[in-house]
């Protein structure tokens, strides 16, 4: 579950004084196995909504709890086993230059601990069901736009989060590709995972009917 | 290429490229062989001020004319009756041979002078007085202490012992200071990998342990290479230091063989605390 309470984010400004809210008292509850749509204009704050969400940032007010999890209140020690359970996708991809396909996918099974030998089938099988078997020993800048958000999507799902945040995952897939992407999704959502999918397609939120966050200039307008 | 990923798998913030395996541990090689410098040079000096200090109490010599070396009993008697006098003994005439050949060669018919030795009690007990006396009982004699220079030397000796240990403290400084900025230039061209690492749920403790264990092992490396240079080094200046600590001394066996030893894994352990520490405060500016 993920529960927002009059939620604030502001960012520094280059002064170092705080700067704007660009998120503003968002108050809405995300329960357990839901899948929700993300929407709104470039800027309304779709981004910083799912940055909240897997903490790589920290509301400046309000209250959030993420997987059962006051996030306010926790002990800055405890927030890393939090993130674990939680996979992103990340707009720009954020894969690591230097290693391989399969290393940038493995990377949230070993930073959890689990040995070469048991992470292998699981990279394995994630990389075949992205389209990229055979590409294992590829690094990101000798594959196509489309093939690095496909080893961001493999790496966002490898540990079978309990939260998955996506930020316009399907930007650089074809449709085929999308629509795969979106059947991993739902499969996911189906076995329990609490899904959520910042989007501008249209396309993509007809094929998949769910509950949807409407931001506009930092403000939830409509959830439902 | 499996060996590739492997390597890559185990440094996942590319640590081996950003953080070079030249700069940083030549730099620490350099202040190793500074460090080990000062350590020999604290190690020496403390040795020459024990060896001088151990010989000042013995360090006065009474000489007295050859027309008066019949009166050695007598100078003698004066002298073991003195306060502070803890003990006077003549130098007989086949050592006096054997301390002059040196400078003089075989000299049967030169004329010696009469030699005593004396053992003052302690240090701070004035000669000058006990010269006196005796030149009244035995006009001619001379006495000289050569404790006074010892000393002076030994004062000499400790002030090199600081110098030493405040350069040492310099180099540790200096150190500290180089491997802080190696850490802050690694932090600056992996912050990207690190942001990415961080929102996938690494701990403080891993990032920061990956640094502290590149560092630790570059900075060992380095002070390893800076002792191995410090061994040909400290041992030409062991054999030119030879005859101030008597000229019997093998240069190899002069060496401060643990300070060296104990250098790398010292040197290791600053880097790894150092990194540990600026990885740490860094990465308290992410939530």
């Amino acid at each position: 579950m993920v529960r927002f309470t009059a939620v604030g984010l502001r960012y520094p400004s280059p002064d170092g004084q705080e700067g704007p809210e660009a998120l503003a008292d968002l108050t809405f509850t995300l329960p357990e196995g839901s899948f929700t749509w993300l929407l709104g204009a470039s800027g309304a704050g779709k981004s910083s909504l799912l940055r909240l969400m897997h903490l790589a940032l920290l509301p400046t007010r309000g209250e959030l709890e993420v997987l059962g999890v006051r996030v306010n209140a926790a002990r800055r020690g405890a927030l890393p086993a939090l993130r674990r359970r939680i996979g992103v996708v990340f707009q720009d991809f954020r894969l690591l230059p230097y290693l391989s396909a399969f290393d940038n996918v493995a990377l949230p099974l070993r930073l959890a601990g689990r040995s070469e030998a048991s992470l292998r089938p699981d990279v394995t099988e994630m990389l075949r069901w992205v389209g990229l078997q055979g590409k294992e020993l590829s690094l990101p800048q000798q594959l196509s736009g489309g093939e690095q958000q496909r080893i961001a999507i493999a790496r966002a799902v490898v540990t079978r989060p309990a939260l998955l945040v996506a930020d316009e995952p399907t930007g650089n897939l074809d449709s085929h590709q999308a629509r795969r992407l979106l059947a991993l999704l739902a499969q996911m959502n189906r076995l329990g995972t609490t899904v959520v999918v910042a989007t501008h397609s249209e396309d993509l939120v007809e094929q998949f009917p769910a509950q949807a966050l409407l931001l506009e200039d930092g403000r939830v307008v409509h959830h439902g | 290429m499996a060996e590739r990923r492997t390597r890559y798998a185990r440094d996942p913030l590319g640590l081996k490229r950003a953080l070079s395996d030249r700069l940083l541990p030549g730099l620490v090689a350099a202040m190793a062989l500074l460090a080990a410098l000062a350590l020999a040079g604290s190690r020496g000096a403390a040795a020459l001020k024990d060896r001088w200090q151990q010989g000042a109490a013995a360090a006065v010599t009474v000489q007295l004319p050859p027309e008066q070396a019949a009166r050695m009993d007598d100078a003698l008697s004066l002298l073991r009756a003195m306060p502070g006098v803890a003990a006077a003994e003549a130098v007989d005439s086949a050592r006096m041979r054997e301390l002059l050949r040196p400078w003089l060669g075989e000299v049967p018919a030169l004329p010696l002078p009469s030699v005593l030795e004396l053992r003052l009690e302690n240090l701070s007990i004035d000669p000058a007085p006990i010269g006196r006396q005796l030149a009244e009982a035995v006009p001619g004699a001379e006495l000289e202490a050569h404790g006074i220079w010892v000393a002076r030397l030994a004062a000499l000796a400790r002030s090199v012992q600081g110098v030493a240990l405040a350069v040492l403290a310099l180099v540790v400084g200096v150190a500290v200071a180089v491997v802080a900025v190696a850490t802050r230039a690694g932090l600056a061209s992996r912050r990207q990998a690190i942001e990415i690492l961080h929102d996938l749920g690494a701990t403080q403790g891993d990032i920061a342990g990956r640094f502290a264990r590149r560092i630790g092992l570059l900075a060992a490396g380095g002070a390893l290479a800076g002792a191995a240079l410090a061994v040909p080094t400290l041992g030409a200046m062991a054999s030119l230091a030879a005859p101030l600590s008597g000229g019997v001394v093998q240069p190899w066996s002069a060496l401060p063989w643990l300070d060296l030893l104990l250098l790398p894994p010292v040197a290791g352990a600053i880097g790894w605390a150092t990194a540990q520490f600026s990885v740490r405060r860094w990465l308290k500016r992410l939530p």
